[in-house]
């Protein structure tokens, strides 16, 4: 029973990062129409800027989060003005492989500066609390409460706010939200900001409990394009959703199915939708 | 213009000649297993139109099935690198009828996913593979008649023959029926089908040639090299092919493999390179796409085009 | 003798119908036009016959023959070719390059006749060659076969999009709005073209918006108005037809 709980904790843990960076996945998707392959990358930024601060400067942990954040949205908006508004109009081709260049890009600009070499970051929560009487990671807890946190925040301003309003316009269609004056430009610089910020939320409250290295992010990648998929492309409570589903789905098959095959099981689900939905699971095959 | 292609080959059998020692033959050897690999994706790609990301998949199923039937059974090369060819084609075809019912980023998501799971299963099946491990002492050509393949000089000549019969065969399958066909598919889907193309079994038709040749490249690989890990059918290896294919003209015939000697070349053979490789080939990825989405191929044809025009002002 | 016969075709986009229950029929040799308001469901029904969508109900009759289950290349190799409203070419490609792959359903040759060169591949190709001249020389772009389709004028990629839909002689050519576009002086040369097309015993179905073009070629017209057959009839029937001149001029 206590197996039981610690994994489902873990998926919990895991569910929250998949969650987090596949809310900006899909909503880049969503606005852009981009399949951001560059986003685990983001993320994998967020962790060793992190890290970074934390260990080499000194910084608190989280101003160093909030640097992270700050610093990987004004990255996300330059990104968007440089590399995919240009190839707004190009073949959807193109795109593509400019997200491919970017994620290799950054992944090798990761390894130049931080070395090949695991890092590991201290958190001011290094202690372990009994959760009704089961032994946690303090900082584990602190991770699901700043993630849920952060959808939270997200939620309110998707749904509340004016700007927030827009993106989801843009989301559902863009040519219309062309035509009743939203500044679709504008959209996409904002939406490609604050899922790069998402995902610099996750990596920097991972890297105390995981191992942060260059590739970290291309694993998260391809399991956040397996839940957005699942979730559909674009939607937000997909994402949502569709993180702690998988993560809970990982934790569980890898402990009573098979430890060696758990990185299979993603992909093997998205192989499985894609092979008796060739559109996704909810986008109607026209 | 016809005189080109000639210049390329005769420039090809007398460059091995002159090289210096058996590291730059290895490499000039290697670039051609690996052009073999980007004239591979560039049909699936530059021709059909469909981003594949499972290449190097085929690639290590290729490389793998040679390695293995040689190690564990005792079959020769010969035998070991039709069979891995003709494992891919039939995966391929099996696996593009699956995947190319899904079109354009879904397309390219879900072989990005069987890349993957071939990767994985290769990597993690130890019974079979040995995983990271990696399979050793896998037997390189045997002598055809009384042409022995032993020295890596005679390998290059065996590389670049298969590499010759590749763009031989892609150039007359371009210049064919079924090379409009694709064209016509990567096009215009919807034009395509409505004057009588069949559209999935034209895809499909790409996806399998693609896949064949990933496979014979991959043999070709573990042959030549002796020992092979599961790295061989990483997704990386996609993004290099990718790399080469984009650089030197995507759709265009020599293309890839110019893109492959350029980058792969300069990345063994300048030292300074190796540090900031991955940097230079990100980046390079992303300032092509912006500036240069046709590649070199397409720089040198547009130059000619303007030549042309000047000439003769129309 | 009825080329095409639609039987209840219907075709829903979510909630909304965009051909509903329609019964139409093109009689073998005519010129038929259809004509509607915008969002009428004009395209969407060439897109059914077309086999381009797939209807949500009802049946299509080509040549008396159901072809509701089938796939757009397998009725386009049964003789019905189309254009499309965006004229749609393969726009890297030359005009001739363009006709030849319109030409490939009538070959056979494989991936082995191109690797070996065989003499199938070169009678087929000979074929195919002759065949596309003709079509070029037909709708007059013989002076422009080596030109990229991207680089003809709008006028020369709608008689292109034409000898595309024309090479391979099928017995039913589709052609969604051909003049628009274009001006009044080259809506002309495509009338007689149409007409022309026609002599040569090829049906022809079109959508089109410019009244006079219709009435000038069609001997029969279909008014469709949100999905619905409004009526039928000679061009003078459909002049004077209350439904329609309610639906043209009612809402304005």
């Amino acid at each position: 029973m206590e197996l039981f709980a610690q994994q489902i904790l873990n998926g919990l843990v895991t569910g929250s990062v998949y969650s987090l960076v596949a809310l900006g996945l899909t909503l880049i998707y969503g606005t852009m129409n981009v399949p951001n392959f560059a986003h685990g990358q983001l993320f994998m930024f967020g962790a060793y800027l992190s890290y970074a601060l934390v260990m080499r400067a000194g910084v608190h942990y989280w101003i160093a989060m909030a640097i992270a954040v700050v610093t990987l949205a004004i990255a996300g908006a330059v990104l968007e003005r440089s590399v995919f508004r240009p190839l707004r109009h190009a073949p959807p081709l193109n795109s593509m492989i400019a997200a491919l260049g970017v994620m290799l890009l950054l992944e090798a600009v990761a390894q130049n500066i931080w070395g090949p070499e695991f890092r590991h970051t201290d958190t001011p929560y290094g202690g372990i609390v009994s959760l009704f009487g089961l032994p946690v990671a303090a900082h584990r807890l602190i991770l699901l409460g700043a993630a849920a946190a952060s959808m939270m925040a997200l939620l309110v301003f998707l749904t509340r706010t004016t700007a927030g309003a827009a993106i989801r316009a843009t989301a559902q269609n863009p040519e219309a939200a062309l035509l009743v004056g939203i500044d679709t430009g504008r959209v996409a610089m904002a939406t490609f900001a604050i899922s790069a910020a998402l995902a610099a939320v996750a990596g920097a409250l991972i890297a105390p409990i995981s191992l942060v290295y260059p590739a970290m992010g291309t694993v998260v990648t391809l399991k956040a394009f397996v839940i957005v998929v699942l979730g559909g492309m674009g939607s937000v409570t997909g994402a949502l959703i569709g993180g702690y589903l998988l993560a809970l789905a990982e934790s569980l098959g890898g402990t009573y199915v098979s430890a060696t095959y758990q990185d299979l099981i993603a992909f093997v689900v998205l192989a499985l939708v894609f092979t008796f939905r060739p559109a996704g699971l909810f986008k109607a095959a026209v | 213009m016809h005189l080109l292609p000639w210049a390329a080959l005769l420039a090809a059998v007398i460059v091995p000649l002159l090289l210096p020692n058996e590291y730059y033959l290895q490499i000039l050897t290697q670039g051609y297993v690996f052009a073999i690999s980007a004239c591979g994706l560039n049909v699936i790609l530059g021709l059909a139109g469909q981003l594949s990301l499972a290449h190097s998949g085929f690639f290590g199923i290729g490389a793998y099935a040679l390695a293995l039937l040689a190690t564990k059974a005792g079959i020769s090369f010969w035998i070991g690198l039709p069979a891995g060819v003709a494992l891919c084609a039939v995966s391929g075809y099996a696996i593009g009828s699956i995947c190319l019912r899904s079109k354009g980023h879904y397309f390219a998501i879900f072989t990005m996913a069987v890349g993957i799971i071939i990767h994985l299963v290769i990597q993690k099946w130890e019974s079979l593979t040995r995983g990271h491990i990696g399979v050793i002492g896998i037997p390189g050509p045997g002598p055809i008649g009384p042409i022995s393949f032993d020295s890596t000089l005679a390998r290059s000549y065996l590389a670049l023959f298969f590499l010759v019969i590749t763009v031989l065969a892609i150039s007359r399958l371009v210049r064919s029926p079924v090379g409009r066909t694709l064209m016509a598919v990567r096009e215009s889907e919807p034009l395509a089908a409505a004057v009588g193309v069949d559209v999935m079994a034209a895809k499909r038709l790409a996806f399998t040639i693609s896949a064949s040749l990933a496979g014979l490249a991959g043999g070709l690989f573990a042959g030549f090299i002796g020992f092979l890990g599961p790295e061989s059918a990483n997704v990386e290896m996609t993004f290099n092919t990718l790399l080469y294919v984009m650089v030197g003209g995507i759709g265009s015939l020599a293309g890839p493999v110019a893109g492959t000697f350029i980058v792969y070349g300069l990345s063994q053979v300048l030292a300074v390179l190796q540090h900031y490789q991955m940097i230079i080939f990100g980046l390079a990825l992303v300032l092509l796409i912006l500036f240069m989405p046709a590649g070199l191929a397409g720089a040198a044809r547009s130059l000619m085009r303007q030549r042309v025009s000047e000439v003769k002002p129309s | 003798m009825m080329l095409v016969e639609a039987h209840q075709l219907s075709k829903s986009f979510g909630g909304l119908r965009a051909v509903d229950r329609v019964d139409f029929s093109v009689a073998s040799g005519s010129i038929t036009g259809i004509i509607g308001p915008n969002g009428a469901g004009k395209t969407t029904f060439f897109n059914l016959i077309s086999r381009a969508l797939p209807a949500s109900s009802g049946r299509i009759l080509f040549d008396g023959r159901d072809v509701t289950a089938l796939a757009a290349h397998q009725v386009a190799r049964l003789g019905v070719a189309r254009t499309f409203q965006a004229t749609t070419l393969f726009a890297d490609a030359t005009a001739v390059d363009n006709v030849l792959v319109g030409y490939r359903q009538r070959t056979k040759s494989g991936v082995l006749d191109a690797l070996l060169r065989t003499g199938r591949l070169t009678r087929e190709e000979g074929e195919a060659r002759a065949a596309s001249r003709d079509a070029l020389a037909f709708v007059g772009l013989d002076a422009f076969a080596g030109r990229r389709a991207q680089d003809l004028t709008q006028e020369q990629q709608k008689r292109l999009a034409i000898a595309l839909a024309l090479v391979a002689k099928p017995r039913l050519l589709l052609l969604d709005e051909p003049s628009a576009g274009i001006n009044a002086e080259q809506t002309r040369g495509l009338i007689s073209l149409i007409e022309e097309i026609a002599a040569a015993g090829v049906t022809v179905l079109l959508i089109e918006h410019q009244m006079q073009v219709v009435m000038q070629l069609c001997q029969r017209i279909m008014v469709l108005d949100y999905g619905r057959k409004i009526a039928q009839g000679t061009p003078d029937e459909i002049r004077t037809d209350p439904a329609v001149l309610d639906a043209y001029l009612g809402r304005h």
